[in-house]
């Protein structure tokens, strides 16, 4: 008992600076919830059940679309497959005996940033751990969407267009120190840099929805990444790999 | 015919959560399959790459603060500036642009 004690003190302890990023960039998404035409409640239900920014916005150009059901659910598989992989190796992580409840928990507060140090602990992953820093990033992240809508109304117009590029600098933040580290990564970007901007100037496309574009080149480049260059296992989701300063139980 | 937007939510919501869930609560051996490891591997490269541009260049009131928040972020990452720098860094270039357009136009 004092152990789940524990490991929820320190999930709320890592999970702070977590927060504080989330709130940030929240905002921002909430200005592009705002656009799509979500209200601050709204924003907040669809932050505090998905919580996910690349699946987020993506949902937002989906309903900016006023696109079929069907291709959100399409559109979101593709966004959010990456959590797939990180409930995968979380698994392995888990005690075996660890009830369904524990894992339907600690898989629905799965992000990157939690994913992250909780994959980073050794040993036996205690789920209290993951509930402390949900605890404390997942309302940092609805509430940051909830005020980002109520602000754009708020806020004058340079701003608004000044913060409408938070969100692409956190991607560059994502995609740049990978291409630098891996340069079949950095062709992967610059392929998909390019290949975005020209489907972005096919006029026969206009019709496609910027969110089925983006679910349709991501299948597509990956796919044909994968099958040219076959990643090596160090590619950080390699659950054997023993990481330093996790234990902390 | 127009959507309901709490219909959409929750199925982003039901996806997203089942995404996430099911690997955790069913498989319970490691992924063998190369090319299904590389496809994850380099899927949120380029979902997010494909999101960042143009679009970088449409969403500020200039598409040239755009092209300049693109290059100052890139060149601040490649340097190893955190995500929170990053984003703050591009904002800024975005308002330091439009403020001063006005002056150089």
């Amino acid at each position: 008992m004092n152990r789940n004690k524990n490991a929820f003190t320190n999930g709320i302890r890592d999970g702070i600076p977590i927060a504080l990023g989330y709130f940030a960039v929240a905002f921002s998404l909430g200005i592009v919830a705002k656009k799509a035409g979500l209200n601050p409640f709204q924003g907040f239900l669809s932050s505090f059940l998905n919580h996910a920014s690349a699946g987020e916005y993506a949902e937002f150009t989906v309903i900016m679309a006023n696109a079929p059901y069907i291709e959100m659910a399409f559109v979101i598989l593709i966004t959010n497959i990456r959590y797939m992989l990180m409930s995968c190796a979380l698994s392995q992580r888990f005690d075996p005996g660890t009830s369904n409840a524990h894992r339907l928990l600690v898989g629905f507060g799965i992000t990157d940033e939690i994913f992250g140090i909780s994959i980073g602990r050794i040993g036996a992953l205690n789920p209290y751990y993951n509930y402390g820093a949900m605890a404390i990033a997942l309302p940092g992240w609805s509430l940051g969407t909830a005020l980002g809508i109520v602000a754009g109304n708020i806020l004058p117009a340079s701003i608004v267009s000044a913060l409408s590029v938070a969100l692409y600098g956190m991607f560059i933040a994502i995609i740049i120190p990978a291409s630098r580290t891996d340069k079949i990564v950095g062709g992967v970007v610059i392929a998909s840099f390019l290949a975005s901007f020209a489907v972005s100037k096919i006029p026969q496309l206009d019709r496609m929805s910027d969110s089925m574009k983006i679910s349709l080149l991501t299948v597509i480049i990956a796919g044909a990444a994968a099958a040219l260059f076959p990643s090596k296992d160090d590619d950080g989701f390699d659950i054997d790999k023993k990481e330093e300063g996790g234990s902390r139980i | 015919m127009t959507h309901n937007i709490y219909l959409y939510i929750l199925v982003a919501a039901a996806v997203s959560f089942l995404i996430r869930v099911l690997p955790l609560t069913l498989i319970r051996r490691k992924i063998k399959n190369p090319f299904i490891r590389s496809f994850l591997y380099y899927v949120p490269y380029v979902t997010l790459s494909v999101m960042t541009f143009p679009a970088i260049i449409t969403a500020p009131k200039l598409p040239l603060a755009g092209i300049l928040a693109l290059t100052a972020g890139v060149a601040a990452a490649w340097k190893g500036v955190n995500m929170m720098g990053i984003a703050a860094l591009c904002c800024a270039v975005v308002f330091i642009c439009e403020m001063a357009a006005p002056y150089l136009m």
